[in-house]
């Protein structure tokens, strides 16, 4: 299987309530909440595109975007 | 595809608490449904009251929003009607066992084919975390302060002595399982009972001090193990997931279809 790599992570501010379940749960620690409880990727560069963020969402707020190399 | 397609989204950001588990079993609803291929015409979602059954009003199919405990009845009337439909069913405990407890026994006698997802966050959420009948024994609310002296159902042995012929239980820490499972449920010719261990950190982890979202989630991880597993031996408290019951019997729809069409060749 073809590796992938991330091309962006798409948060929308406006739904993110800042439960933190993403931040908890990223194997990589990529994900984190800002001053205003909102998540953002702080380290993309250390994504591995497991998604897991995007499905564990319960704000539906997430989605990763990725691509085949 | 995008979770966006399947979602009214200008109802959005949804009802939720933040970290509500009900959030998770949406994203993992429409996970399985995309999954399937099915068009959004071809299913229809039917709700009662609680903050569980809200789910019906954010997702793009047929919606039925219907009153306290009666989704199922009125679920019951939709398939009897266009049999060719999906119907799913997404319930709170307190919604399916305690107000709807007889309706829920009599859809699985029945077996009627259909989708009933039980979001068991052991509490009434949205009426300001009264105890219901799956907080379980010892269980603090905010009708029981000294811990509650009810003990609570087992929905998967409940659902198979009913009658029901897919019995399943997932966690919503367990999200890959959770979509597997309500995709299966979907495909299953007869009535399925899907429990989900839903995260309800406003009301029950409060009270029960059980952490935030993701520590619920964590217990879920720690406490659950897959069905037939060694260590729910060692550890009998540990609960058990997965597919518990899962047979083939004479769908309800189908029988009745066969009874009009045995008198109407008689009277002809």
């Amino acid at each position: 299987m073809a590796k992938k790599k991330l091309k962006a992570h798409h948060i929308e501010r406006t739904w993110c309530k800042g439960c933190g379940i993403c931040v908890h749960f990223c194997p990589k620690q990529v994900l984190a909440l800002d001053e205003h409880n909102i998540a953002y990727p702080a380290a993309p560069e250390a994504c591995i595109c497991c998604r897991m963020c995007e499905y564990r969402c319960p704000d539906l707020a997430i989605e990763v975007e990725c691509q085949e190399t | 595809m995008s979770v966006k397609d399947y979602i009214r989204e200008r109802f959005f950001p949804h009802m939720w608490c933040p970290g509500c588990g009900h959030g998770v079993v949406l994203n993992a609803m429409i996970r399985a449904v995309e999954s399937l291929g099915m068009s959004k015409n071809e299913i229809v979602m039917v709700s009662g009251i609680g903050c569980s059954a809200r789910i019906s009003g954010y997702v793009d199919f047929h919606s039925m929003h219907t009153i306290h405990g009666r989704a199922l009845a009125f679920a019951t009337g939709i398939k009897m009607s266009r049999p060719e439909l999906n119907v799913i069913v997404p319930m709170g405990d307190g919604d399916a066992l305690a107000i709807g407890g007889n309706h829920f026994l009599h859809a699985a006698r029945r077996n009627i084919e259909m989708t009933a997802i039980v979001m068991n966050n052991r509490i009434y959420g949205m009426t300001g975390g009264q105890f219901s009948p799956l907080s379980g024994y010892a269980a603090a609310a905010s009708t029981a302060p000294y811990g509650n002296i009810d003990h609570g159902f087992d929905i998967a042995k409940l659902s198979e002595a009913a009658g029901a012929t897919f019995v399943a239980r997932t966690t919503t820490y367990h999200v890959h399982e959770l979509t597997r499972l309500i995709r299966d449920a979907i495909l299953h010719e007869g009535f399925s009972v899907l429990e989900v261990l839903t995260q309800c950190p406003t009301y029950f982890g409060r009270y029960n001090r059980a952490g935030d979202a993701p520590e619920m989630m964590e217990t879920y991880k720690n406490r659950t193990v897959a069905v037939g597993s060694e260590k729910k031996h060692q550890d009998p408290d540990l609960i058990e997931r997965g597919v518990f019951v899962k047979k083939e019997l004479p769908e309800y729809c189908r029988e009745y279809e066969k009874v009009i069409e045995k008198n109407q060749q008689k009277q002809t």
